[in-house]
Formats: C-alpha cells, structure tokens, sequence
C-alpha cells in the first residue's frame, strides 16, 4: 500500500537537469521559459535541478562537441539509474547546421544514449511539454514516417504501334496508355 | 516603506491574475508565420533537387537509383524550419505548417522519403535546365548521397571507381 502510494505521489515527479553541451543558448531560454509561470511546469512535478546526482531526465542542449563530450558523459554517468535523456533542438537530435564542422561530434547520442527526441530551433515550450508528456505515456506521438512511391509514369506515353489512319494528314493514336 | 512596496507587489501581482497557459488540455493557437515540420507534396514535386541544394543543414538527401528513379529523403532531426526549401520550390510543393508537436522517441519517425519518375531529356539525360544563369549554377547533376548512412555525400567521384562513373557525368561541387 505505501509501495502504491508512494508512486502514486512521487512517480511521475520528474526532476530534471539541464545540460547544455555547447548549444547557442536558444534552446536554454525556452527550457527557462517552461519553467516560468506561463508554461508552469511544476504543476506536473517536474521540477529544475542543480546536480546531476539528483536528476531524473537530463534535458541535453547542443550538440556533442569535442570539447565538452567528456563532461557530458561524466554527467550522464553522474545519475542514478532509472534515467532518461531527452534531446531537445536540432542539435542535440541531429548535430545542427555546422553538424560536419571540426569543433562539432554531432548529436548527443554519439556520446550518450538518448530516449525522446524534441527537434525545433528553438523548440516551442509547448513542443517541450509535449515530449514529456510523450515520455510519462500522457499522450501519445503524433509524427509518424511518410514514404511516397511513383508507381505511374505522371506523363502520357504514345506508343507508335498504335497508330490509326494510314494517310499523311492525320495520325490518331487510339489509346493512351500510362506506364 | 518596505511594508508600502510589499503592498504595491501585493497589487501588481493580484491585477495580473492567473497568467499560466492550460497547455496540455487545450492547445493555444501559434502565430500565422509560424513555421513548423515542412511537408513535401508529393504529387506536386518534379524532383529537381533544388531544396537539397539550398538545405543550410543538409538534411534532404537525394539518391538517383537510375536516370528515371530519384530517391528524395527529408531526415528532420538536424532540420531548423528556416523554409528555405518552401522559397525554392519552384512547384511550391513543400510547404511549412504549424506541427510543433514533433517529439518521438525514434528518429525515424520524422523522415519523409518520395521515390519519384524522372522524364529526362533523350539529348542530355538530364531531367530539366534552369531559366536563370543562378539555377544553373545551383543544379549538380546527378547525386548518390549516402542514405544508409544519412549522409550528404559532397563529391560523387570520392565514393565511386572510375569504370562505375564512366558513363555518367558526375558534376563537383
């Protein structure tokens, strides 16, 4: 009973940690912003963090850049282990624009494994929100891949053995067919 | 004083009343430039290329499996929404829409992947010529980046032997 208790109180407590492994900023302020009384997440029980000793999520800005991988996983190994990562920017999901510069690994999941990924730059704080709420099970994902195949030529094609009509004025092609 | 500026924050504070935003129950709307996930249309795009030309992040590859295949494939994971892709559009067959809500636990879920006929020209096997001297400049031929991998391969010739290339022309950036 206390067992059920305290998950029910305390499960869905997140306490989060911000680490920001050489992003421009951008993404912080709108991690600051959710957690203003605007986007007050608190209400949620997710709460900021100064160590990553005492953290539930780590919330990984920017991507992995050579200088700060190494701290970046020391932090990672930092926390007690039911953990969860969450990728939030283009960045930290994909390496961002200068992804193939010398200074820049490429995404945080090169160095550490990661669990949700929130792309946006910035993300809005409602994206932000939403991914988390994505990671408790509140909602569920609403992208999904999207593959196309042309399986018609878009073009008529004319084919010269059906041709109708023998004399030099006309030339009927009696069907169109599309390949 | 103190108690007097206590007060008057007693006041601001009262006045402004509840400012949080009920986020989770209803969605506020987002502003009408906003812009979100690009979606291609696939019935519209010709296939030239010109958004993986013009990608600041290089994140639409392009795969030409024979001259009348093209493999499109947008990534999104390393995508800023910066529409340039929508600006070049000559077919205007991307455009960028208001999905914000894009978190998922796999990346593969934000890829969109178009496998499109090319009608080429008989003379030159090339699908189509830029009017301006500006696109000219922006076409490069045929490309075979790196899909397995995610990768925008920069020279073709790097990854393929000459007798494999040969027959094509291969332009450098």
């Amino acid at each position: 009973m206390f067992k059920n208790l305290c998950e029910k109180m305390f499960g869905r407590s997140l306490w989060v940690y911000h680490a920001n492994s050489g992003g421009c900023n951008g993404c912080d302020i709108e991690v600051l912003n959710v957690l203003t009384p605007y986007y007050d997440v608190e209400r949620f029980g997710i709460k900021l963090v100064g160590s990553p000793r005492h953290a539930d999520v780590m919330l990984c800005q920017g991507p992995a850049m050579r200088s700060t991988a190494q701290a970046l996983k020391r932090a990672y190994e930092a926390m007690p282990a039911p953990k969860l990562v969450f990728a939030i920017g283009s960045c930290a999901c994909g390496g961002g624009i200068w992804f193939d510069s010398y200074p820049v690994l490429g995404p945080v999941e090169k160095v550490i494994p990661v669990n949700f990924y929130i792309p946006g730059c910035p993300p809005r704080p409602e994206a932000i929100i939403y991914g988390v709420a994505v990671a408790l099970g509140i909602v569920d994902k609403k992208v999904a891949p999207v593959e196309f195949k042309q399986i018609e030529l878009p073009i008529p094609m004319y084919h010269p053995s059906e041709l109708r009509g023998e004399d030099e004025k006309f030339v009927v092609y009696e069907k169109v067919e599309r390949v | 004083m103190s108690v007097l500026s206590k007060l008057k924050e007693t006041v601001i504070c009262l006045s402004a009343g509840r400012v949080t935003l009920p986020y989770p129950a209803e969605a506020k709307a987002v502003p009408e430039n906003f812009r979100g996930r690009p979606i291609f249309d696939a019935n519209r795009c010709i296939g030239c290329a010109g958004c993986a030309n013009n990608c600041p992040a290089r994140e639409i590859l392009v795969f030409d499996v024979c001259q009348e295949i093209r493999i499109l494939q947008y990534l999104g994971r390393r995508c800023t929404y910066c529409g340039r892709c929508a600006d070049v559009c000559p077919e205007n067959a991307i455009t960028m829409s208001h999905e914000f809500e894009n978190a998922t636990g796999q990346v593969g879920d934000l890829h969109q992947r178009l496998e499109l006929f090319m009608s080429t020209c008989q003379r030159c096997g090339r699908c189509f010529r830029g009017s301006t001297v500006l696109e000219n400049l922006k076409m490069k031929g045929y490309r075979f980046d790196d899909i397995a991998n995610e990768r925008w391969i920069f020279r073709s010739r790097a990854y393929f032997s000459d007798p494999v290339a040969g027959d094509i022309h291969i332009e450098l950036d």
